[in-house]
């Protein structure tokens, strides 16, 4: 490990960490926007040339609040609840790569922090560490309303992960491999595993909605019936860092999503557009149309959000259960009877 | 270096599984056992066994901590309704650790006996090598151990099926 090789990561970690944000933050006015938009309104639009400040004003005024920790709360566990969210709603993003190895200066640099060969599960790993921020500020607060939404987030990311595992186990059968980055390899040209997997695509689309607890499945907050949700007793940043850490999960789903089914860095005319432009920036290119991948899954987000009511616990209950579930595994025979066919002759 | 690695998170992993039993409130006995398995997942990785460490990230950590927490949380343990155990449960608890104090010396003194092992091959680990060994050698007892999760599953099912019957 020589040092060269430190500061690359580290600036690779730095930068990844900084977009998030941004996008994290820009994610809520864009919501906002969209929202304004499908409702025929014209969404915030006073600070700066078309609001564009808004999210700066947001997060001055959530720093600028009283901070206030209950007395009968668990302080420390009370403290711990938003800061594990946020970590691992960033976490994610390490596996996941950016863009095709990049030339600098003579030095092949790869656009992703870890390549590990089990990349795939690493990511679901985290998503299903992302519960325990909830679960731990729901519980620590104390107070019956933030428990039964920490309850609610439990169950419903518990459920909702065996269908998302079951569709990516159909994934992995024509992969045959868990590191992301040979994934992504394997796209190139029109190769989006989202032509050969459509099934699996769907549910894993629907339960990284339900994962993000983004409406349709944003039961854990409600306000007409538990007041506000596991972040009721929460203030000023604390708040704001639960609300981030959503912010953050939407845009690593999309970047996950993106990356499994949709090809990642890879678009048409790839192989033109390498010799066109240069080791260089040729694979910024590539990152410019992930990012632009992302943000259309990141607009599809709150398209349905604002669209789609939000779903009754038990119809939530009954399609994970009954319905993606058996629509999982029979994607999983099928995938693996065609896999079979075709290896046979 | 990695063996710096190593009794490092050990004395972590010995730290946090002393804290699970020291803590008094269940909750935080729970959060400390999470902490537990962290550690478990570092040594996995530090002996290169990558695809148990993640399964033991999904699954304990992920899995079936979060549902430890779950029952917890609805079960509300308070010191004061935390019912007095009997003496005659101490007593035969103090029997079960001291046999398995014994069994701990024993193990450790026949491990002393003879040399380390040294793995064949040092990329058993990764997901590839494992799953051929799963699936060729070790066939059968994979396939009865599923067998066995899957009886244990529908044995759940029946058990919450007829309390719905009575009532």
């Amino acid at each position: 490990m020589d040092t060269g090789f430190i500061i690359e990561k580290f600036i690779l970690v730095a930068v990844i960490f900084g977009i998030s944000l941004v996008i994290a933050m820009y994610s809520t006015y864009a919501e906002r926007k969209v929202a304004a938009y499908l409702q025929d309104r014209l969404g915030p639009d006073r600070a700066g040339p078309f609001g564009i400040l808004q999210p700066l004003a947001d997060g001055i005024k959530m720093f600028m609040k009283e901070e206030i920790i209950p007395t009968t709360s668990n302080k420390w566990l009370f403290i711990v609840g938003p800061g594990l969210a946020l970590l691992c709603a960033c976490i994610g993003t390490a596996v996941i790569p950016w863009g095709s190895p990049m030339e600098i200066g003579g030095k092949i640099v790869p656009l992703q922090v870890a390549d590990i060969n089990v990349g795939v599960l690493y990511i679901f790993g985290v998503v299903s560490l992302g519960v325990y921020g909830v679960m731990i500020g729901g519980w620590a607060s104390n107070n019956k309303y933030s428990l039964l939404s920490a309850i609610r987030a439990a169950s419903q990311n518990i459920s909702y992960e065996i269908a998302m595992g079951l569709s990516i186990i159909a994934l992995l059968l024509m992969t045959n491999t868990l590191s992301l980055k040979t994934i992504v390899e394997q796209q190139h040209g029109w190769h989006w595993n989202v032509l050969y997997q459509p099934l699996g695509f769907l549910i894993f689309m629907v339960c990284s909605f339900a994962e993000t607890n983004r409406a349709p499945f944003d039961l854990p907050e409600c306000e007409t019936e538990l007041i506000g949700g596991y972040h009721t007793e929460y203030s000023s940043m604390k708040l704001g860092f639960y609300l981030f850490a959503e912010y953050i999960n939407m845009f690593v789903s999309s970047a996950v999503m993106a990356t499994l089914y949709f090809g990642g860095y890879n678009y048409p005319g790839m192989d033109y557009m390498a010799t066109l432009l240069g080791p260089t920036w040729a694979p910024l290119f590539g990152t410019a149309i992930l990012f632009a991948k992302i943000f259309f899954f990141i607009f599809f987000f709150m398209w349905v959000r604002w669209t789609i009511p939000r779903f009754r616990y038990d119809q939530l209950m009954n399609l994970g259960w009954k319905g993606l579930i058996p629509l999982a595994i029979a994607n999983i025979i099928i995938t693996g009877i065609v896999i079979a066919i075709i290896e046979k002759f | 270096m990695s063996t710096q690695v190593f009794y490092f998170v050990a004395t972590l992993s010995i730290i946090f599984s002393l804290m699970v039993i020291f803590a008094k409130n269940p909750i935080h006995s729970v959060l400390y056992l999470i902490l537990t398995f962290f550690t478990f997942t570092v040594h996995y990785v530090l002996l290169n066994a990558q695809f148990l460490a993640v399964v033991n990230f999904i699954v304990y950590m992920g899995a079936i901590m979060v549902l430890f927490l779950f029952v917890l949380m609805l079960l509300n343990l308070n010191k004061e309704t935390e019912p007095v155990k009997s003496p005659l449960i101490k007593i035969v608890g103090v029997i079960a650790g001291c046999c398995l104090v014994v069994t701990l010396v024993g193990s450790f003194k026949a491990a002393s006996i003879n040399s380390p092992l040294i793995l064949k091959n040092p990329g058993l680990g990764l997901v590839e090598n494992l799953g051929k060994e799963l699936f060729g050698p070790f066939l059968l007892p994979f396939e009865l151990s599923s067998l066995l999760l899957l009886a244990a599953m529908v044995g759940a099912v029946l058990l919450s099926k007829r309390d719905e019957v009575e009532a």
